[in-house]
């Protein structure tokens, strides 16, 4: 069996699975948030639901709205804050604990072969360190708060092998944008999505995160990646111990094997508005930028800031340019702050606003206005994602960002000042 | 379960963020999210979804977001059921969650037409494009689901319990 299937046999107490058949699997923990989760308690009571199967197994983070920004959606964290008294919840991230909530699962919850499910599409994420996690919507959630059960069908799974080696200032974002681009918005619906060879092996975990983040954008069910002594390590320092690897058997399959050299990749640029709509920098590099977004489940973690600070070290921002930095959790926050990253932001003229989903999704915070033009390390750039829905967005990553930042246009990263 | 109504087209790739953006998720009430359904696609919906009730899509429909918000914000508008040639993973399990019938159906939406008078049986995977006079069979929606997209899954659970 493949590290998936692996993962949903031993979920469902069974020796063996394969792909199109229906489980039911133990689940060892939910996450939802302050948009999926409200919807979660309002179906669990309906459902007849009085106490939750396990209240250490539920994790809620308000993130999407984060500090409240209007009275609706304080309104939605009271309502939370309640059920978390009334269920006595052991994992609660109110405003000012948390982040955005996958990078709070990641650093806090999230161990190797488990099987973890999510109210937010982006919850895939959590295959960066070998769990088989995925989305779902608000009543499974609420499913999986009375009973600790979901079914699945096992996903048939392709393996994208690849070699050679990402060159920085070339991140994890761009061959994630360039795959996406190749694969198209519904290459692997329902598939899960293994990612192995050199230069993911070379890749820190906060990179693999950003690659098993955005394989729901090709439809994915999940991305996984075989943990390694990186994820040992990323483990142990979070103090996420005793773990289990779980990995491929010697003669595990998968529907299909693909190969990709990371060497001969460019800096990518995903355009409006679609996620699949990628192409080299080179082609969109006179476009100019109104607002400039470093943050989000994707990339706003500590390399990620880390790769644009070194970009606007002793710079300033292009007139005309906002750039919001948002970092993806209170600890991601401060080990900014002690490394000195923080700094160089706000000297260079970047806005550091507090770690939530920020403008990512269109809720809050940092919106555009009609025909605004955006470049954000965001996941998505769908009409009317980020405000407006004339306002146009591209995905690209941290540096290509950063040095877009500073020259007012979009900027490959390797030639910067030019 | 069968379905009578008039096919409403759109093409491929709807999102989640065009079927109810963002900035309405604070919204919890299924009434007041419907009155938003579409708003980032076709601000004329709510007209054409009086007489059209049967969403015809084609690749990839609700992809995106996993909020539930957006088949609940059909369902509430008066859509009576999604045929699309595929449908986006999470968006296909919420929509059955909260009973919208939901039918992938390959090529076949090729062959219907804007405003299109359809019979749908889920059970049995046959819709009749009562318009064209012609027939086609689809992978019906397996037993467990069916019953679960007749009723959504807050009942389906409610009754379980109780026996
Ligand atoms: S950062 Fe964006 S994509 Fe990630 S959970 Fe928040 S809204 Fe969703």
């Amino acid at each position: 069996m493949n590290i998936i299937e692996k993962i949903l046999a031993k979920a469902s107490d069974r020796s063996d699975v394969n792909p199109g058949e229906i489980i039911e699997a133990n689940i060892d923990k939910v996450m939802a948030n302050d948009i999926t989760a409200p919807l979660a308690v309002k179906a669990f009571k309906d459902m007849g639901g009085k106490k939750v199967w396990n209240k250490e197994g539920i994790i809620l983070v308000l993130d999407h709205l984060v500090p409240a920004n209007r009275d609706r959606s304080a309104e939605l964290h009271m309502l939370l804050r309640g059920f978390v008294r009334e269920q006595k919840i052991k994992y609660f991230y109110d405003v000012g604990r948390g982040g955005v909530c996958h990078q709070i699962m990641m650093e806090n919850h999230v161990k190797p072969g488990e099987v973890i499910v999510g109210g937010d599409s982006h919850t895939c994420t959590y295959g960066a360190i070998g769990a088989f996690a995925t989305g779902i919507g608000s009543t499974e959630v609420a499913s999986v708060f009375l009973t600790g059960k979901l079914w699945f069908k096992v996903p048939k799974a392709i393996n994208i092998v690849v070699k050679g080696k990402l060159k920085q200032p070339i991140a994890p974002k761009d061959l994630i944008l360039y795959i996406i681009g190749q694969f198209k918005a519904d290459g692997v619906t329902y598939m899960g999505v293994k990612f192995s060879g050199k230069a993911i092996r070379d890749t820190s975990i906060d990179g693999r995160m950003t690659l098993c983040n955005m394989v729901v954008e090709m439809g994915a069910k999940n991305g996984i990646i075989e943990p390694d002594e990186k994820t040992a390590l990323y483990l142990k320092e979070r103090r996420l111990t005793p773990f289990d690897f779980i990995k491929d058997d010697a003669d595990a399959k998968y529907y299909k094997t693909v190969y990709y050299d990371a060497s001969e990749l460019e800096p990518m640029v995903a355009c409006p508005f679609t996620v699949d709509n990628v192409k080299p920098v080179s082609e969109v590099d006179n476009v100019e930028v109104d607002q400039a977004v470093i943050g989000s489940c994707t990339n706003g973690r500590l390399e990620d800031l880390r790769l644009a600070a070194q970009i606007f070290r002793n710079k300033k921002v292009k007139r005309g340019v906002r750039v919001l930095i948002i970092p993806s959790s209170q600890k991601v926050y401060v080990d900014a702050m002690n490394e000195g990253l923080l700094e160089t932001f706000i000297k260079a003229g970047a806005l550091i606003c507090n770690p939530c989903c920020g403008p990512c999704y269109g809720g809050h915070l940092g919106l555009l206005a009609a025909e605004e033009v955006c470049i954000s390390t965001t996941n998505r750039n769908f009409v009317g994602r980020m405000g407006s829905p004339t306002a146009k967005i591209y995905l690209a990553s941290p540096a290509t960002v950063a040095s877009s930042a500073l020259t007012g246009r979009i900027t490959d990263p390797r030639y910067k000042d030019g | 379960m069968e379905i009578w109504g008039k096919a409403l087209k759109y093409g491929s790739d709807i999102n989640t963020d065009v079927i109810i953006p963002g900035q309405f998720l604070v919204l919890t009430n299924s009434e007041e999210l419907a009155k938003h359904a579409m708003e980032g696609l076709d601000l004329e919906f709510h007209k054409k979804v009086k007489e059209r009730k049967i969403i015809v899509a084609e690749k990839n429909f609700g992809c995106g977001s996993s909020r539930e918000q957006a088949p609940i914000a059909l369902k509430y508008a008066g859509v009576r059921c999604i045929l699309a040639h595929s449908f986006a993973r999470i968006f296909y399990r919420n929509a059955v969650n909260v009973g919208l019938p939901v039918l992938e159906c390959g090529k076949v939406v090729m062959r219907i037409l804007d405003g299109d008078e359809l019979y749908i049986n889920p059970k049995t995977g046959i819709i009749k494009n009562i318009s064209r006079d012609v027939e086609f069979k689809v992978n019906p929606v397996p037993d467990f689901l069916l019953e679960i997209m007749e009723m959504g899954l807050v009942k389906f659970i409610r009754e379980k319990r109780k026996k």
